[in-house]
């Protein structure tokens, strides 16, 4: 295990909007320092308790789990997560690449403890804990993963010429905002304002509870609110990544598997069904997929889940 | 070198150098894996009548360092195309990883680069078709270092999928109105390059049959 600087930040102020029932910020916070990068981690629970280290998705941040990670301390676990590059109360990086997001998850646990830990991830997070598992399955008792499954979906029947030319808006787009990132700004808004746009990405979350992460995943400045996540981040893009690679190498997971997924399709989803799935999973695997549920269960359903993952955990 | 621009890319400040001034098309030369620009104008490329410029990828030469790595063959791509753009346009000469980031350029603005030759040089293959088994990649704790050893370990493991890289030349080909946008001027043959030597619009050349070649090519 590497020595890696950290420093504790023990005041973690009250958030500006009032909190959703059962919500509740993290016990602690300390900044733990990666290769030069501060990243902000974030505790729920007893710090002697055993550990669950949890990665959010991309463009969330720890906060995000202030209505799902109390249910877990309350259980007697201690709830680690934080903020990844680029998200949240940590640094802003120059790159980003999932082999950068792996070394920082690396870096987290081994802050953490050397024995094994329970995983948990959602979405992005899922996946690259999928990875880091298999890179370092020594780590790691059991995984739950919450939709963020390698996808099923077979690639879009369009024509040759159609595909060219959607890629060439792709490389063109994604080229053009990274010429624009040195000087990028998101935009400010008021919290509502703020509330309302992060709601045409999670539709089924309401304006209450985004309106509360706005005042803890946006800071205030004169001009108004702004997320904090870099605006050089994008959603979506294109690469040499093919979802296929790790849906092979599923079966391969070393540790207990609970995958959690959404039963109803929406613009942050991965659209993975348990029939698709079913023949991708390790043997043994426990797969849920609780109904009328979007991309973000656990953040919609927090004591369903809280009890299907404390089962499985115990 | 007679000089070097400072060009942002987000947060990382590239260098990019003036190898000889000139009128004309700009010649863009990429350097290999590790490596960093010449000081001068290398000798295969005496006869390009045009300005010479040379860029330092990211974590290379007098380019700055990232914090804790993320090095992919897309952000060299933008780094190139940071490059390009104060430019107007190129022809871009690539040797190993640079010659597989010139490919991707060529792909993705088909309209501003006028010929890629791609050439042998370190980080060609970067870490074949497929991703081998996953691993954290780790370097040991020097602090800022130049060439950044993210760069090295993580830019000879990434996978570069031949129909991918096939797919920059589809680009290439339907949109920068070339015969021939993409000339191979390798020895070494990963299957991403070919992949790419297959395709049509391709040309298997020497280098100096390739300069010629884009020489010719109006703006």
């Amino acid at each position: 295990m590497s020595q890696i600087p950290r420093s504790e930040s023990p005041e973690i102020p009250a958030p500006l909007s009032p909190a959703p029932a059962g919500a509740r910020r993290p016990d602690r916070r300390r900044d733990l320092h990666v290769r030069g990068l501060r990243l902000a981690v974030w505790e729920w629970g007893d710090e002697t308790a055993p550990p669950i280290l949890f990665a959010h998705g991309g463009f969330d941040f720890a906060g995000t789990l202030d209505g799902f990670a109390p249910l877990l301390a309350d259980a007697g676990w201690r709830v680690v997560c934080w903020d990844q590059r680029g998200h949240g109360d940590s640094e802003h990086a120059e790159l980003y690449s999932w082999d950068a997001d792996m070394r920082d998850m690396l870096a987290v646990l081994d802050s953490v403890t050397v024995d094994p830990v329970v995983a948990m991830g959602h979405s992005k997070g899922g996946a690259i804990l999928t990875q880091l598992i298999q890179a370092v399955p020594h780590r790691f008792r059991c995984f739950v993963n919450i939709d963020g499954l390698p996808s099923t979906l077979p690639p879009k029947d369009v024509q040759d010429h159609e595909r060219t030319r959607m890629l060439a808006r792709d490389l063109a787009g994604w080229l053009d905002h990274r010429a624009r990132a040195a000087e990028a700004i998101r935009k400010p808004g008021t919290i509502e304002e703020l509330a309302k746009r992060r709601q045409r990405m999670n539709p089924r979350l309401s304006i209450e509870w985004l309106s509360y992460l706005v005042t803890i995943g946006a800071r205030q400045d004169e001009d108004g609110w702004r997320w904090k996540i870099d605006p050089s981040l994008r959603m979506g893009g294109f690469g040499p990544w093919r979802q296929n690679w790790a849906l092979e190498r599923l079966a391969s997971l070393p540790v207990p598997l609970l995958g959690i997924i959404a039963t109803v399709s929406e613009e942050m989803g991965w659209h993975l069904t348990a029939e698709t799935l079913l023949p991708w999973l390790p043997p043994g695997t426990q797969l849920e997929a609780p109904p009328d549920t979007g991309h973000f269960v656990h953040i919609e359903r927090p004591h369903e889940i809280a009890d299907l993952v404390l089962d499985f955990i115990r | 070198m007679s000089g070097a621009r400072r060009l942002k890319h987000g947060r990382i400040t590239l260098a990019l150098h003036t190898l000889r001034e000139g009128e004309g098309r700009a010649l863009l030369l990429l350097h290999g894996l590790g490596e960093r620009s010449p000081g001068a104008v290398p000798a295969p490329f005496d006869n390009w009548s045009g300005p010479i410029y040379a860029l330092d990828f990211t974590g290379h030469g007098e380019s700055s360092v990232s914090r804790g790595g993320g090095f992919t063959c897309e952000m060299l791509m933008a780094d190139a195309d940071t490059a390009l753009r104060e430019l107007g346009e190129a022809t871009v000469v690539g040797r190993g990883l640079g010659a597989y980031v010139a490919l991707l350029l060529a792909g993705a603005r088909a309209g501003q680069v006028r010929g890629a030759i791609l050439c042998d040089g370190i980080g060609l293959a970067g870490g074949g078709s497929r991703p081998g088994s996953p691993q954290v990649v780790h370097v040991p704790e020097t602090g800022p270092a130049v060439p950044d050893p993210f760069a090295i370990a993580e830019l000879t493991r990434d996978a570069r999928p031949p129909d991918y890289a096939a797919a920059y030349v589809h680009q290439a080909l339907e949109f920068s109105g070339l015969e021939s946008p993409v000339c191979v001027c390798c020895v070494e043959r990963p299957e991403w390059l070919d992949a790419v030597a297959k395709e049509p619009g391709v040309r298997e050349t020497s280098l100096a049959a390739a300069i010629q070649l884009y020489s010719g090519v109006p703006g």
